[in-house]
């Protein structure tokens, strides 16, 4: 815990949000719902595919993923985050106590406030996920993270630690629309490399970054093709 | 503020200042086994057990674990007999400074899964860190535990 005065500081815990619901058509997982327990849950995991699974399981340890919420790993909008990364893949919105409901991608590109995060909704529309990760040590942070899906039909690009947060990006140019084919694949990871900003850090340079961007996404479009 | 925890199967009622972390309101109780380590949630040492669930407590305040039940090694003494013999067997405790907080993880670990592959246990105490061993000694010992306990 670092040393850091707060003033006034509001407790989340006994407020029942800690309970993921599922209804037919989506998800409401409460801010304070632990990353072990999205790793654990058989619902989420069937409907990703296993990407949330594999998007926190390499995040410190179990004994901490069974602390670090999912509400404030979103609401920090974290460079480094997985979490953001993850669900930003996904066709997500989230409830603020102020703010009210605003799509998760809205909510990632606002500054922060003084506001709370009560729930994030995510929508079980039709969509294939994948996720993957570069760490230099398993338990680290990533150098890259990258998610790709296909939602409704829609390609979804989403990059985290580059370092800087998340960036989703679609396939504005068309260039899968006939299909997962070799080029179209390596023309798309290209595309999503070249509009991704990168920058260095200690973890990995922005070259580095850049190339790992076109290496994920090949592969996690080659995963997605059912590969 | 006021809080009322159950440590070890015993009711504790206590004042405690809002910033108290759990680490430190466990070892005042008493229970020394809980060690301070990296204090940045990395290194498991101060593994203990907020309702039979394994949460770092040098991360945690003593309000959230308020109305819970807190389990330390202290209180799983028999729990822990079963396997540790195993791990001291490989010599792979050392300085046994990660020890209690790595006990703490095999033993949930254990309950979740009573038989895992080798790579769920490097998964599951990936967040323990160890100076001295290098994890191979601790492996051996879990894993001729549950050969022993298969047989
Ligand atoms: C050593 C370490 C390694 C980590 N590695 C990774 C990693 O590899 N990948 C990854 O994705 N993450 C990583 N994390 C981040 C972690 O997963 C969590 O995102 C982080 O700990 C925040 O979650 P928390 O529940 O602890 O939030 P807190 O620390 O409690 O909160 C974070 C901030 O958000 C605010 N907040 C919390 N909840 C709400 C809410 N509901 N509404 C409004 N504001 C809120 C808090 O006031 C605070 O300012 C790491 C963290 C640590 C300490």
């Amino acid at each position: 815990m670092a040393d850091k005065n707060v003033n006034n500081a509001i407790d989340l815990s006994d407020l029942g949000l800690d309970t993921i619901t599922e209804t037919e058509t989506e998800f409401s997982i409460g801010a304070m719902v632990t990353l072990r327990q999205l790793e654990l849950h058989e619902g989420l995991n069937t409907y990703t595919q296993n990407a949330i699974r594999q998007a926190v399981c390499d995040i410190v340890g179990v004994q901490f993923r069974n602390m670090a919420t999912v509400g404030g790993s979103i609401f920090g909008r974290f460079g480094f985050s997985d979490v953001l990364t993850m669900f930003l893949t996904l066709d997500c919105d989230v409830e603020l106590f102020q703010g009210g409901i605003v799509s998760l991608e809205q909510f990632s590109q606002m500054k922060p406030d003084n506001d709370i995060l009560v729930r994030i909704i995510v929508k079980k529309t039709p969509g294939q996920f994948v996720y993957d990760s570069m760490r230099n040590t398993r338990t680290d942070f990533p150098v890259i993270a990258c998610g790709v899906s296909c939602v409704n039909e829609e390609y979804r690009f989403s990059i985290g630690a580059r370092p800087g947060k998340a960036l989703l990006l679609r396939d504005e140019e068309h260039i899968l629309k006939d299909g997962l084919t070799e080029n179209n694949i390596r023309n798309m990871s290209k595309w999503v490399a070249a509009h991704t900003p990168t920058d260095s850090n200690l973890r990995g340079s922005a070259k580095y970054r850049t190339h790992l961007i076109d290496v994920f996404v090949q592969r996690n479009l080659i995963q997605l093709r059912g590969e | 503020m006021e809080i009322q925890i159950t440590l070890n199967g015993k009711i504790i009622k206590d004042h405690v200042e809002p910033d108290c972390l759990l680490i430190d309101w466990v070892r005042k109780h008493g229970c020394y086994s809980v060690k301070r380590g990296c204090e940045t949630s990395n290194c498991g040492l101060c593994t203990v057990f907020m309702d039979g669930k394994p949460v770092l407590s040098c991360s945690m305040l003593a309000a959230r674990a308020n109305g819970h039940n807190v389990q330390t090694l202290e209180g799983l003494q028999e729990e822990a007999k079963d396997f540790v013999a195993f791990i001291a067997d490989q010599g792979a405790d050392q300085c046994g400074f990660c020890n209690p907080g790595f006990v703490m993880n095999t033993i949930s670990l254990l309950r979740e899964n009573p038989n895992p592959t080798d790579d769920e246990i490097r998964a599951y105490l990936a967040g323990n860190l160890c100076r001295c061993s290098g994890y191979e000694g601790q492996l051996r010992g879990i894993r001729n535990y549950l050969n022993h306990k298969n047989k």
